[in-house]
């Protein structure tokens, strides 16, 4: 059903008219052009899409738009800040965390959400808290000394 | 000036790529100048760059950009044998209309093949700057030297021209088929450093553009009626529901059902609305009848090589160790799926695609569509992984012909399960050796047979008096058509370095010696015995003969050029089957190192991927239906599965830079199979090496000591 939805999206007032059953990938892919999100698997396994709704990471393959009315929604492209990348980017490039690269907004939105809700986790925490996010490239390794990094240095503060 | 009859001449190329000062290079390895099919470029062109009006240095290759890292390692190589810095340098990758002709990216070749043609076209611009630094200056060419993008006078630095002034204004195109003068290591300012990845900021920021994040003007999303098995018939379809949907498109045409429109979630409604009766072939196997169907329609042998008398030495060896060895099929799983936009326009298709071969998609699409190669151009953005599996051009093809036919730009992006239909799987192997070793630990007979993995990672590397290797089918072809394979990650060398890395270690237990030691006596090749050497060195090995109840292993190979030695522990967990791995070591002879970093980046993706194929990676099929669809049951690793990974790059600066992609990957079914070993005294003989295997596999080692 075509309605109006309204949201923060990346610290910006948006509404969107359209089918509030449409899941949030395509309404960022698509109407509001931001292709930062990829599509991985549409079925919520790989974590490619995931975006941050009000600070939690979800899975944007799967979030109905409805479910987001007055609800801020932060996107790879909306995590810098006044020309600065975050430290999670930052640390993503210094330790080459990244190959083909096509993982790599999903994880680390991923691993945002995860140091706001624990600011200095475990190697162990970190390693449970991305889990469901995957990386076919191979990496995991300098993917968890990136967040690593951050945690000990600014505690994931953005 | 030399015309080609059905491409481009030189002129016409410099006013497409641009002024300046264009450099271009028709030496290079003869790999490259065999390759036919050249179609749109002067064909005796390999390699070429452009250095334009602001000392900006663009550098034109085939080879694309999928994760590997050749974006930056192409940039050190040119920027370093110009005398640049790396941030002068642009690359354009894979571009048909301006980018010399490849084949395509894979086999470990952008550094190895190709690197030497982009160094010797740098190499040859800076003597040509050189030329026209020292005429500008009006002071003999060995007067100058240069650095950083000027040209100055030895003696007199002030007097300086920059690369920039040299191109401004200028039309100059030079061609060079001579041997290009190239740095030596020592000379190296670019190469052998690890700069950060020059993609690194594109792709954390989410600004990185991958096929699927082009966007057109009127650009429809299509989704495709596609089979519910290889070689499915299809009797009837009726769309009219998917019709009734406002806004959409759809397309008839023979067997191509599709369904289009503006927005990709509306175009899987229709495409879902869609009903479709099928004709099925009746299926004759599934994943866990396929070895016996595969030796059963085995083609004949071809025999590799043969050495010394195989039947004597069979006769004469006290022992004979036959083993059997299987792996099954395995998704390639890129996490970005195959995706293409074309647009057509003015009689010219214009394709992006994920990709790993734009001039092979090239081919692909003007054959589908009747179109004359020089009217079809592929670009190819970011690549999100290919691991071999992006080579087909089908979503390339299906894209041109509904933009075609809709006369619209269309967007054709694979689901996840169509990734997972239409991959160009991994096939399915098996191997047979039969070998022997004398009381003095040397292997005397190696007698081998490998079944659809091809001979990559055949060669023996030991010194074996008598030996035979014979090959049924390949990789590439000879398969019973159940469904395409082709190239994945190192291809047919996974299979047939587990095989023969197992069957080492087998001897070696039995002949009770240390499986390193073993190796060693083994081998007399100084770069193998180098690479084993460092791998112990960093992994600590404490020598002992198999089971040491250590849970440690070594396997080692030769792979794309390079030498490869893996070290592993493991911990068994004897009531589930569980493995865990807690530690690799990877070390590596890959010749001169353009980028270390790099380097490592690629050994330790594939140690990871490997622990996939080894553990859990297993394509589960009826007859030609794939039943694996996304990743809920097709496993790929986790985060919690990754161990802790140490590189070790043996410096060997005699040999020119070798593969880096995939030597890797190679020993990990070997080195894992032999920890599982060293821990329990179970052998596996199948990967993917699942907990219900292990288990088996230490039932049948208990019941044989009970025995």
């Amino acid at each position: 059903m075509k309605t109006t939805v309204k949201f923060r999206l990346n610290g910006r007032p948006t509404t969107i008219e359209t089918d509030d059953d449409r899941r949030l990938l395509w309404v960022l892919r698509t109407d509001l052009d931001l292709t930062g999100t990829k599509y991985g698997c549409g079925s919520g396994f790989c974590g490619a899409c995931t975006v941050l709704v009000d600070g939690k990471a979800v899975r944007s393959c799967q979030t109905p738009l409805r479910s987001l009315d007055g609800k801020e929604v932060v996107t790879i492209e909306g995590l810098s800040r006044d020309g600065q990348i975050h430290p999670l980017q930052q640390a993503f490039v210094d330790h080459g965390a990244l190959q083909c690269g096509y993982c790599t907004p999903g994880m680390i939105m991923n691993a945002t959400a995860l140091l706001q809700q624990q600011p200095h986790p475990t190697r162990e925490a970190i390693v449970q808290g991305m889990e469901r996010n995957l990386c076919r490239c191979g990496a995991h390794q300098r993917i968890i000394a990136a967040i690593e990094d951050v945690s000990r240095g600014k505690g994931g503060a953005a | 000036m030399t015309t080609n009859k059905s491409g481009l001449d030189r002129r016409s190329f410099c006013r497409l790529v641009g002024g300046g000062i264009v450099v271009f290079v028709s030496v290079g390895p003869s790999a490259l100048l065999s390759q036919e099919r050249r179609r749109t470029y002067p064909e005796d062109l390999n390699a070429y760059l452009r250095i334009d009006e602001n000392g900006l240095v663009t550098i034109f290759s085939g080879k694309i950009e999928m994760g590997q890292g050749v974006m930056t390692s192409q940039a050190q190589m040119a920027a370093d044998e110009l005398g640049v810095g790396l941030d002068s340098i642009r690359m354009v990758l894979g571009d048909t209309d301006v980018c010399p002709w490849d084949a395509g990216t894979w086999g470990s070749l952008t550094t190895r093949v190709f690197g030497p043609a982009l160094r010797a076209a740098a190499a040859e611009a800076r003597t040509v700057l050189t030329q026209l630094g020292a005429k500008q200056l009006g002071v003999a060419k060995d007067q100058v030297v240069v650095a950083n993008g000027v040209v100055s006078v030895a003696d007199d630095p002030s007097r300086k021209v920059t690369y920039g002034e040299l191109a401004k204004g200028k039309q100059v195109s030079r061609l060079v088929d001579e041997k290009a003068v190239l740095r030596s290591v020592k000379e190296f300012k670019v190469m052998g450093l690890s700069p950060k990845r020059i993609d690194g900021l594109d792709k954390v920021t989410g600004h990185a553009k991958y096929a699927g994040d082009i966007r057109l003007p009127g650009m429809l999303y299509a989704r495709i009626l596609r089979p519910p098995a290889m070689g499915a018939k299809l009797k009837s379809a009726d769309t009219s529901a998917a019709k009734s949907l406002p806004g959409v498109t759809v397309v008839e045409q023979g067997d191509l059902v599709a369904v289009l429109h503006a927005q990709p979630d509306a175009a899987a409604e229709g495409i879902g609305r869609v009903k479709a009766e099928w004709d099925v072939p009746k299926p004759e196997v599934d994943d866990t009848s396929i070895s016996g169907y595969l030796l059963r329609k085995a083609p004949q042998p071809r025999v590799r090589s043969t050495k010394g008398d195989v039947a004597a030495a069979r006769a004469a060896a006290g022992r004979v160790f036959e083993s059997t060895y299987e792996t099954p099929y395995h998704a390639h799983a890129p996490m970005e799926p195959h995706t293409a936009i074309a647009e057509f326009k003015d009689g010219k298709m214009t394709i992006w695609s994920s990709t790993q071969s734009p001039f092979g998609t090239r081919d692909v699409v003007a054959k589908e569509l009747a179109l004359d190669p020089k009217n079809v151009r592929v670009i190819t953005p970011y690549v999100g992984g290919g691991f071999g599996g992006k080579g087909s051009g089908r979503q390339s093809a299906e894209a041109a012909r509904l933009a075609q036919i809709t006369g619209k730009p269309v967007q054709v992006a694979f689901t996840r399960p169509e990734e997972f239909f239409y991959d160009t799987f991994d096939p399915a192997s098996i191997i047979k050796i039969a070998s022997a070793v004398d009381k003095d630990g040397k292997i005397t007979l190696w007698d081998y047979d490998t079944y659809y993995a091809g001979d990559r990672g055949t060669e023996i590397f030991y010194e074996i008096p008598n030996s035979a290797i014979r090959t049924y089918g390949s990789w590439g072809g000879g398969t019973p058509p159940l469904f395409p394979v082709g190239p994945w990650r190192a291809p047919g060398a996974n299979m047939n370095i587990f095989a023969g890395e197992s069957q080492v270690d087998i001897m070696a237990a039995a002949a009770g010696v240390d499986p390193l030691e073993f190796r060693l006596r083994n081998t007399p090749d100084p770069r193998m015995r180098s690479v084993l050497q460092a791998a112990a060195k960093q992994f600590g090995w404490k020598a002992a003969p198999g089971p040491s109840g250590q849970g440690r292993a070594v396997a080692c190979g030769v792979d794309a050029g390079t030498y490869v030695a893996l070290m592993a522990s493991v911990k068994v967990d004897k009531a589930s089957g569980k493995v865990t791995v807690d530690r690799v070591v990877c070390a590596q002879d890959m010749g001169i190192v353009v980028n270390p970093d790099g380097a490592r980046m690629q050994m330790e993706g594939c140690v990871t991927m490997g622990l996939g194929y080894v553990f859990s990676e297993e394509l589960k099929f009826k007859g030609a239906e794939i039943l694996d669809h996304n990743f809920g049951t097709y496993r790929i690793p986790h985060f919690s599965q990754v161990p802790r990974i140490e590189t070790v790059l043996v410096k060997n600066d005699e040999v020119l830079p070798q593969g880096g992609g995939e030597p890797g990957i190679v020993c990990m079914g070997a080195v894992m199979a032999n920890a599982v070993f060293d821990a329990t005294g179970a052998r596996l003989f199948r990967l993917p090496m699942t907990p219900e295997r292990v288990l088996a596999a230490l039932k049948k080692g208990e019941k044989a000591a009970s025995s």
